[in-house]
């Protein structure tokens, strides 16, 4: 019987790599069960679990959190997540980033502060050097 | 024998120093190696998604993706620096940053306003004192690099390119070419220009759910994360290894120093016996 060659990565790492009789995807408009020669299909894939059936009759469960499926008739990809992604959730993350760039410009003038000083100190520290050695 | 006292001081403060570059040599060597792989695990979902893109906007020619759209004036430019957050390797980051100077430069030549978002200190703190409006930032990423720490300050670029607000998107950071060389580059995300997504590998008429604009939209902007979040990968890894150059090269300093240091105690000791035995025989010649 034919096999379908799976891959399941997400962009920090390979999650699973193999050839397959079966895969169950959790697809955004319903459960897909996928067997070979399945027509070339692209769809987003919800959050939820991809039961893989292994060519020996085991199986491979693998937990994604959405995503993006192809299927090929020889080979399947998931492009998964390696989070939740929700549009609000995404939208927090921007606030937070830039958030912390604002706060950065408000003590900027500290920073600044700080680096005149550090380098005053440097200065200081060079000169006490030269001293030390005309000593000698 | 005032002298060979403060010599012995000084070859004990090296060889402590020598300890301390010797350790973070060795610290560096093994997350270097750790650094590579995971820059070489994030390659399959950037080259898959990559051919994605690339089957899908062939196979869509009509339909084009804000992030396509080639703008006739770029007016602002917004710019993602990637350095490291820890000083002590090397000419990394310094190289980065010229880079950059030179880069603004060029835009502002050009009349375009730059706009930038850091990931790693050294580069915010460089934009801040270049006086370069930051817009978002992420520092701390720490030796292991997470994307979702990543997906708000490159989305708030991408959301101001598909505004208008700017017109052209830079990327920025050092790419890993092996140990010992590392180059700073700066090249283009947005717009995505069609050769950059290169041919497609084949031409699979697909099913897509919901639809393709749907899918062609989340792909691109995974794609652009993917990009990121592997040019991360890829400075952490020069990082480690140019820090491991760098901590190498102390060390080795550090040897001559003390070597140097030893030969001179050596001298001095023995002048000093030299001048005792003198002195006695000099005592013994005058009883």
């Amino acid at each position: 019987m034919a096999t379908l060659h799976v891959n399941i990565v997400s962009a920090e790492q390979s999650i699973f790599s193999g050839d397959a009789e079966m895969v169950v995807v959790p697809g955004e408009s319903g459960e897909l069960g996928i067997l070979p020669l399945h027509t070339p299909l692209l769809t987003r894939i919800r959050p939820g679990t991809v039961k893989v059936k292994l060519a020996g009759g085991n199986e491979e469960l693998v937990f994604v959190s959405g995503g993006i499926l192809e299927v090929q008739p020889k080979a399947l990809t998931i492009l998964a997540n390696t989070s939740i992604r929700a549009k609000d959730l995404d939208e927090a993350k921007v606030m937070q980033a830039k958030q912390a760039a604002e706060e950065a410009l408000a003590n900027r003038q500290s920073g600044q502060e700080r680096a005149v000083v550090q380098a005053e100190l440097s200065q200081l520290a060079a000169q006490l050097a030269a001293i030390r050695k005309l000593r000698k | 024998m005032a002298g060979s006292k403060e010599i012995r001081n000084k070859i004990k403060s090296v060889e402590n120093t020598r300890k301390i570059t010797k350790a973070m040599e060795m610290v560096a060597a093994s997350k270097m190696r750790k650094a590579q792989e995971r820059m070489r695990a994030a390659r399959p979902y950037s080259e898959k998604i990559r051919s994605v893109a690339a089957n899908l906007s062939h196979a869509n020619p009509d339909y084009k993706h804000v992030f396509l759209q080639k703008r006739d004036v770029v007016r602002n430019v917004g710019v993602i620096m990637v350095t490291s957050d820890k000083g002590l390797c090397g000419g990394l980051n310094t190289n980065a940053m010229r880079m950059m100077v030179m880069k603004i430069k060029e835009w502002e030549g050009a009349d375009a306003k730059v706009q930038a978002t850091a990931i790693g200190n050294k580069g915010l703190g460089f934009l801040m004192r270049y006086g370069i409006p930051v817009t978002s930032q992420v520092i701390g990423l720490g030796d292991k690099p997470h994307l979702e720490k990543m997906i708000g300050p490159v989305k708030a670029q991408l959301d101001q390119f598909a505004d208008g607000k700017i017109d052209a998107l830079y990327l920025c950071y050092t790419k890993f070419i092996n140990t010992m060389k590392q180059e700073a580059m700066c090249e283009q995300l947005l717009p995505l220009s069609g050769d950059k997504l290169g041919a497609p590998d084949s031409s699979w008429d697909y099913l897509y759910e919901p639809d393709a604009k749907a899918v062609l939209d989340e792909l691109l902007e995974r794609y652009i994360e993917s990009i990121v979040y592997s040019a991360v990968a890829e400075n952490i890894a020069s990082e480690q290894s140019a820090r491991m150059v760098a901590m190498k090269s102390a060390s080795d300093n550090a040897k001559k120093v003390i070597g140097d240091l030893k030969l001179t105690y050596n001298k001095a000791r023995q002048a000093a016996i030299t001048k005792e035995l003198s002195e006695i025989v000099g005592g013994a010649a005058a009883v």
